[in-house]
């Protein structure tokens, strides 16, 4: 099966009216010589035989565990009407709207992302998607070494791991110095980061919740960070944001984060959501596709493809980024998701999840052995310190149906006994206290 | 249309999560919570579910309009791959599964997905492995690059330049810049070839690497595309593949075999993933065999027993480029994709999707001006120049073509061509769907010569008409408050 709708017929007239003999004839540039030397790939398959060979590999997957892992990653539920209205293929076998006139559409779901994303952080300006929160926080970070001109960045070591990795992997070709500050009592630290904070500095890097799930108010932090002419970068969960104090509140220039949490599928990791805010005087630094509201030679309201001089495909090396492909039909899922939880519904998830994870809080300190940290508040993920190892813990966790947590000692030194638990208004009491006696059990 | 803003109304709702099953918890400390409540739109799930429905009404997609738009390989996305993506087993499965302990046995299905696709990748394009974590072409592009300069670093000199032809697309030079390299570009000869004898002077032991699309965006494939490979490997410099226009070369040539040391490849172009409306796409990049210490982590690799499991023991491996294992919704489509095509369905791919850019070309010549005119590959590359002394201009060509229910061809792209019209009909069109297409472009030719006031006016019959570009950037309207304030 190869989707080609060509009669043999339609080829000989084609060929004919080309001047060609063959279609080999239409490959005579490529010398024999560099012909493949090999193309050895498997026959076609029909499409029943192929999706049959793939349910048995979806089914040999074990989706189905109870999960309480999160660690910036988290199961949600999606209502049903985010995948029919995603899922209509003039949206998704569209590409990116160059052309306003037949993608107003596009243009208006994306005008529409990026002032819920505003809503959301408390900022000015989103842009139209990035490829996900950690590349999005790697582009944050490059706004403000423009922006500044400097090369220091001070990084709170509450930032996820991962998110950290992936800075270091691109700056390996660039002279950038980097600093990291530790959490203490699971808060950021605020005398480190006057130590390090100084005139060279270009931006100080926050998560919120922090990747231990504390809650911290960083107000006081940014105000510091502006009296050195730094520039303040915020990663946020965004569903917490319907509780917590926005980026945009502590005085922070620029939010990003994984929108996975608005209406994408965990997907073994992707396709996912970066997304970005600042303040409107940083949207010339930004990178990627900007939609902007205009009028068209009646004075109708339209959209269109804006700011593009700071792109790619105008400015090429001196852009303010590559990116070109984003990942619009997973911000468009996110407008969605938001668009039918609106304001109410929307604090109500952020609600569900604090008391949630508050009530499994409760319910695990009362298991002899297992000590939750409650030094700073927390959103819907927190620490447990376990009598042994995390990871053995977990590993009988599976076998008894829990993905019960993420054993932090993968990533930090010295915390092999503790281990992150999010939990997610899926989570029913059930699951929670069937945790809980499972946990008891297997420590 | 309104805004979904402008359809709020205080009181509906279009979901709820019901009572919460837990008791209430003692609330957060005021100081950790938001004080100004996000302006959320309050609408019923029907007013959701048509305000978003018309809205995809308004546009021109792959599944209702022919969308020949150069370059980015607008191929029809078949059904079932939708499907099976959005198996529960799939995609629901969380992505530290594998990396909990004992969790690897657990997400077997899908590091086999992986583990696959890397390998019929590998030998599609001549390349010796894999990293499938880029999320989008550019994405593969600053890895690629940064595999480069990680080589480079290994073997003690960091090198300074990369080289890109004036043709190439913005994101090489971007993707360069941006892992920290500087830039010399190389003119097009009046031939429509790399100019070879420019390319030699740039070249020296500073130059990292050599980055080129292939066929390139004239949708040329060059001859000579060995000799400028040579060359660049004898001055320690490696050679870059941008994969954009690997639909041509299916089955009749590979990377690999052309010299190239790294390849990415845009698995929503060539393997017929949905192009989203801008995303997500995904870009896996293949090395030769020098560069594959480097690859980022983790990677997939199969045990002995028969298992699959992610590996992280490189120690010269850039580190993370992705958080995870790259767009997995997307590699899987592009797997299944693949399967169904098998060896013949993908070089049948190849050969048609030139077949139908050389049918176009044929038609339209006498009535556009070909950039070059050789026999192309899976695009065609005419200018508007004929048509622009009469005021007709690409721009214009593309409006009309609006207003007929075409997606206009890329314009004004490559750079080097003045009135660029960038044509990519792709295998899956049929004789008639072209023979329509080409009719409305002879048209366009006529009116340009009798009535071009008819063409510079379109379009008529959309929604709207062309948009105030320099307004949109000047008073930078991006938020629905801007909107709100403008009202008043």
């Amino acid at each position: 099966m190869s989707y080609i709708p060509h009669t043999p017929e339609d080829i000989k007239q084609m060929l004919s009216a080309i001047g060609a003999k063959s279609i080999d004839d239409l490959f005579k540039d490529i010398p024999p010589a560099l012909r493949p030397k090999s193309f050895n790939l498997p026959a076609s398959k029909s499409e029943f035989e192929v999706t049959r060979a793939l349910r048995k590999l979806a089914d040999k997957n074990a989706a189905g565990l109870v999960n309480f892992v999160g660690a910036g990653f988290y199961d949600h539920f999606i209502p049903a009407a985010v995948d029919a209205l995603s899922g209509r293929s003039e949206f998704y076998t569209a590409y990116t709207p160059y052309q306003p006139e037949c993608s107003q559409g596009w243009l208006q779901a994306i005008y529409e992302y990026q002032s819920i994303i505003c809503e959301l952080t408390g900022l000015d300006v989103s842009n139209a998607s990035l490829y996900d929160g950690g590349t999005a926080l790697f582009e944050a970070m490059m706004m403000a070494l423009r922006h500044t001109g400097r090369n220091k960045i001070i990084l709170d070591s509450g930032v996820n791991l991962i998110y950290r990795t992936m800075l270091y992997t691109y700056t390996s070709n660039l002279a950038i110095e980097f600093v990291e500050i530790p959490v203490e009592h699971g808060q950021s630290s605020r005398e480190a980061l006057l130590k390090y904070l100084d005139d060279k500095t270009a931006a100080v890097i926050f998560q919120n919740p922090n990747f231990f799930g504390a809650v911290d108010d960083h107000s006081d932090m940014v105000e510091q960070v502006h009296k050195f002419g730094a520039l303040a970068i915020a990663s946020v969960y965004p569903v917490s944001l319907g509780l917590l104090k926005t980026p945009g509140e502590m005085g922070f220039d620029i939010a990003t984060g994984e929108g996975q949490s608005l209406g994408i599928p965990l997907s073994f990791g992707g396709p996912y959501l970066g997304f970005m805010a600042a303040k409107s005087q940083l949207v010339r630094q930004m990178p990627g596709r900007i939609v902007g509201a205009t009028v068209d030679s009646e004075g109708r309201r339209g959209f269109v493809l804006t700011l593009q001089t700071r792109e790619q495909h105008i400015r090429r090396e001196r852009a303010t980024s590559n990116i070109c492909s984003n990942e619009a039909l997973c911000a468009l899922r996110a407008a969605i998701f938001i668009s039918l939880l609106g304001g109410e519904g929307f604090k109500e998830l952020s609600e569900h999840n604090y008391q949630k994870a508050e009530f499994a809080k409760e319910r695990l300190s009362r298991i002899n052995g297992v000590q939750v940290k409650r030094s700073s508040p927390t959103f819907n993920e927190f620490t447990v310190l376990l009598p042994g190892p995390a990871d053995e813990v977990v590993h009988r966790m599976i076998g008894k149906g829990f993905a019960c947590g993420f054993p932090l000692g993968r990533f930090y030194k010295g915390m092999d006994n503790y281990l992150l638990i999010a939990v997610t208004e899926k989570r029913t009491k059930e699951e929670i206290r069937s945790l809980a006696d499972s946990l008891e059990a297997v420590i | 249309m309104r805004l979904i803003f402008e359809k709020h109304k205080d009181g509906r709702r279009g979901f709820s999560y019901g009572t919460s099953d837990v008791p209430a918890a003692k609330p957060l400390a005021l100081k950790y919570c938001r004080k100004i409540r996000a302006q959320l739109p309050c609408l019923s799930e029907l007013d959701v579910v048509r305000h978003f429905t018309n809205l995809s009404r308004l546009n021109f997609s792959v599944d209702t309009n022919f969308y020949p738009l150069g370059s980015c390989t607008m191929k029809y996305n078949p059904k079932f791959t939708e499907r099976i993506a959005a198996w529960e087993g799939f995609c629901q499965l969380h992505p530290l599964l594998p990396q909990l302990s004992g969790g690897g046995m657990l997400a077997q299905g899908s590091l086999e997905v992986l583990y696959e696709t890397d390998k019929l990748l590998a030998e599609i394009t001549g390349m010796s492995a894999f990293t499938l974590q880029p999320l989008a072409g550019a994405h593969g592009e600053l890895t690629g690059v940064m595999l480069i300069a990680a080589y480079h670093r290994d073997r003690g000199k960091r090198r300074k330049y990369i080289i890109v032809p004036d043709s190439s697309h913005g994101t090489n030079p971007a993707s360069a810049a941006i892992a920290g390299y500087e830039v010399k570009v190389i003119p097009t000869g009046a031939d429509g070839y790399l100019d070879l004898e420019q390319y030699k002077q740039q070249l020296n032991e500073e130059v990292a690497a050599v980055m080129l699309t292939c066929p390139d965006t004239l949708g040329i494939f060059n001859p000579q595309i060995k000799e400028i490979a040579d060359l660049a490997h004898a001055a320690g410099a490696l050679m870059y593949y941008d994969g954009a226009n690997l639909n041509a070369l299916l089955g009749k040539a590979r990377p690999g075999d052309l010299g190239f040391d790294v390849v990415h490849i845009n698995l929503h172009k060539t393997f017929a993933t949905p192009h989203g409306g801008g995303g997500p796409g995904a870009g896996p990049v293949g090395v030769s065999e020098k560069l594959v210490e480097f690859l980022p982590i983790s990677r997939v690799i199969r045990r002995q027993d028969a298992t699959y499991a992610l590996d992280y023991n490189y120690p010269k491996s850039i580190g993370y480029i992705a958080p995870f294992y790259g767009n997995f919704g997307v590699i899987l489509k592009a797997y299944a994709y693949i399967l169904v095509l098998g060896k013949e369905g993908l070089i049948k791919t190849a050969e048609i999707a030139v077949l139908n850019a050389n049918y176009c070309q044929a038609r339209l010549k006498e009535y556009y001006d070909l950039a070059f005119d050789k026999t192309c590959m899976h695009e065609c590359v005419f200018s508007a120049w004929r048509q622009a002394k009469n005021g007709v201009h690409a721009l214009d060509i593309a409006k009309y073509l609006i207003d007929q229910g075409y997606h206009p061809p890329t314009i004004y792209f490559p750079l080097i061509v003045k009135e660029a019209l960038m044509i990519e009909p792709t295998e899956t069109e049929s004789k008639e769907s072209l023979d329509d297409f080409i009719d409305t472009m002879i048209k366009i030719a006529h009116l340009a010569e009798t009535s071009p006031a008819q063409v510079t006016q379109a379009p008529l019959h959309m929604p709207i008409r062309r948009l105030d570009e320099v307004r949109a950037a000047r008073q930078p309207n991006l938020c629905w408050k801007k909107s709100l304030k403008e009202l008043k």
